[in-house]
């Protein structure tokens, strides 16, 4: 068992014929997820990958020839509001967008439609799903990470790989890793990510990658305290980082005293979350819990 | 990025929210002619992108023309908060009977933008945020149906607003709602909005912050950047596509992926060392990248060690090495230099790095240590 992507998932491709969206479409299908479609505006008619994936000019043509039901998205931001709002006009259940740097006002926009339309969304401005031996939707390296019981739930790209990394040095693996993304306004939160591992009867213990800005680590903790059987491990970046600069991510800001990683580091201790100073650290207490 | 009190107020006025009648100017001699053509009192404000100019000395009343250049003079050889001031803005002065506070803001929890009033507006506001929260009224707007106008009626009553002024009110309201919304704003504040003595509303101070992101649909704002504000490294960072932040300590950090960043920067102050900077390379670890990355670390004439922390995943181990390689041809370092890449074909990276005299290391933390000892100088 694993959440939201397994080996059944049928994944289109929005943006499949860019630079990324081939490359990264490449790379999913080598870890044997299910890619039966690409979308690119145009370019409907053609196959790629060795003529094996059909593209369509729209999303809607996708569903319905394909009956893909998670889509990923590689468009650049300029498009890729509209991109998210097409998925989910075309009824797609689960919209994946890696796409980094999306106007925040855009994305106020999308969050509205999409609580009306009822789709998920995880990202953007993330590195998606992987759920180690089925299925990664997103860029998230294959091979740094094994099938086991720990779901991961991150802010980050990179600072999620190593996480998994220094598991699978230890012989841990995951149900599934979910990319939440480093926008201040996002689709997935920690929260419903976290629902999501409670209720997944192959989980057994959690991570939580946090980072500065915002507070939905602080709900989060919230909701481990009232509500989480399943232990979980914890780890917050940023600890250094000055007040009022953007660090990389749009999100990753602390405003006006809030969203510090003290004040997340102290929820997420108060509500019994082990936190790892660094995180390496975090694989070791995995392994003794 | 955030935009001059100038500059925001034109937007307004653009969406039809009155504002004083004035002009900017870089000298004295300007500020004079200004005051000359508006006739009558007039006020010279410091255009710094700081908060609090009032209070630091940068406003001030003048009743004549000689007066204002006199005060643009002062005004013009100021630094406020450590920021130089380089343009007055020479504005009508008005004869205010009360200061309101209006404000547009995203409400990053309620994933939806706020606009916030209060009666007690003016240069206080931030301490009466703090010690009657009660005095601000907040209403959210829907980001697919826009501001509607009973909000704004909301507001007038919760900040008991006399009903004579509630229709200009809400003009305003909806003036400072469409600049927001058509300049892809994070934030678009009035404070203070005042109601003159002859009754009427005018916005007699403005701010903006425009979101990086959406500048690419704004290129008139674009232009409007003030690099007095960042450090010119920073600059330079951004046209390479690098996210490069200074910092105060003595190690350079060059990382790709900003929380991977983040995270070497804790792990550093954890082993006891301190952080030069933030820098996030971003995916691709292109030879071309890497050699401004280190050009713009090594600018800093603090910088003692550089730690590389590079996560391959997908690129190979060995193509972020020759890339660092190559890197390090073209910049020719001379400070120690710590590299740790994970990834396939890692070890083959290592291996090249430590042939050209690298320090390296397998873990985070293994990496952190060997780079806080080099630049304590002491054992590798
Ligand atoms: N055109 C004007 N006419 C009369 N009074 C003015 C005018 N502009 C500013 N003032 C007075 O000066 C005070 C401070 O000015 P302003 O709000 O522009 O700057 P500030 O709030 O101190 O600066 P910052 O926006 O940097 O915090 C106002 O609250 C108002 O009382
Ligand atoms: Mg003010």
């Amino acid at each position: 068992m694993s959440i939201l992507v397994n080996k059944d998932t049928r994944v289109v491709v929005q943006g499949i014929t860019g630079r990324e969206g081939m490359f990264h479409t490449t790379q999913m299908v080598a870890y044997g997820t299910n890619v039966v479609a690409g979308v690119t505006p145009g370019k409907g008619g053609q196959w790629v990958l060795d003529d094996k994936i059909p593209v369509f000019d729209t999303v809607k043509k996708a569903v319905e020839t394909t009956g893909a039901n998670t889509s990923v998205i590689f468009v650049p931001a300029r498009f890729a509001a509209d991109a998210i709002f097409e998925a989910a006009d075309a009824g797609v259940e689960l919209i994946v967008c890696i796409t980094e740097g999306i106007p925040v006002q855009d994305m106020m926009r999308v969050r509205a439609y999409l609580d009306q339309k009822g789709s998920r969304l995880v990202g953007p401005n993330c590195p998606g799903l992987l759920t180690p031996g089925e299925a990664k939707v997103g860029i998230i390296p294959g091979n740094i990470a094994i099938p086991g019981n720990v779901g991961v739930v991150s802010r980050s790209g990179t600072l999620t790989y190593e996480v998994l990394y220094a598991m699978k040095l230890l012989g841990i693996g995951a149900t599934t890793t979910v990319g939440i993304g480093g926008d201040p306004i996002n689709g997935t939160s920690f929260l419903d990510a976290l629902k999501m591992f409670e209720e997944d009867p192959q989980t057994e213990k959690v991570v939580l990658i946090g980072e500065i800005g915002g507070t939905d680590e602080q709900k989060a903790a919230q909701y481990i305290a009232d509500h989480m059987t399943k232990p979980v491990v914890g780890f917050i970046a940023g600890q250094t980082a000055p007040p009022g600069k953007r660090m990389g991510h749009a999100g990753a800001i602390v405003e006006g005293g809030e969203g510090t990683a003290a004040e997340k580091i102290e929820a997420l201790e108060k509500a019994g979350v082990k936190v790892a100073k660094h995180p390496e650290e975090i694989a070791h207490i995995l392994k003794d819990l | 990025m955030k935009l001059h009190e100038y500059q925001s107020k034109q937007i307004f006025a653009k969406y039809g929210v009155p504002i004083p009648k004035g002009r900017v100017a870089a000298t004295a001699a300007e500020a004079r002619q200004i005051a000359e053509e508006l006739g009558g009192r007039v006020v010279v404000k410091a255009q710094v992108l700081v908060g609090g100019r009032g209070k630091a000395g940068g406003i001030k009343l003048a009743k004549t023309p000689e007066e204002a250049e006199e005060r643009a003079t002062e005004i013009l050889a100021m630094k406020l908060k450590g920021l130089p001031v380089r343009k007055v803005l020479i504005d009508e002065a008005a004869n205010i009977a009360k200061e309101i506070y209006l404000g547009i803001t995203n409400d990053r929890a309620a994933r939806k933008p706020v606009m916030m009033a209060s009666a007690e507006g003016g240069v206080e506001i931030e301490e009466v945020a703090r010690t009657m929260p009660e005095k601000i009224i907040k209403i959210h707007i829907d980001p697919l149906l826009g501001l509607r106008g009973y909000q704004t009626r909301d507001l007038a009553l919760g900040i008991d607003l006399p009903k004579e002024h509630w229709k200009a009110f809400s003009k305003v309201c909806f003036g400072l709602w469409e600049a927001y919304q058509k300049s892809d704003a994070t934030l678009a504040e009035i404070n203070p909005l005042v109601i003159t003595d002859e009754g009427e509303i005018l916005a007699v101070d403005g701010k903006m912050i425009i979101d990086d992101n959406a500048l690419f649909r704004h290129p008139d704002l674009a232009e409007m950047r003030d690099l007095d504000v960042e450090a010119p490294e920073e600059t330079e960072a951004r046209k390479y596509g690098l996210s490069y932040i200074k910092l105060d300590g003595n190690i350079g950090c060059m990382v790709n992926g900003a929380g991977l960043a983040m995270t070497t920067m804790d792990v550093i102050k954890l082993y006891g060392g301190e952080p030069a900077n933030f820098l996030d390379i971003g995916g691709g670890a292109n030879a071309e990248k890497v050699a401004a990355a280190f050009r713009i670390i090594l600018s800093e004439p603090n910088v003692k060690a550089v730690l590389i922390n590079i996560f391959g995943g997908i690129t190979r181990g060995d193509e972020v090495a020759r890339g660092i390689l190559a890197a390090m041809e073209e910049v020719k370092p001379q400070v120690p230099m710590v590299a740790r890449i994970v990834g396939t074909n890692a070890e083959e990276g290592r291996r090249l790095l430590a042939n050209a005299n690298m320090i390296t290391a397998e873990t985070l933390v293994e990496a952190a240590q060997k780079a806080v000892a080099a630049a304590k100088g002491g054992a590798q």
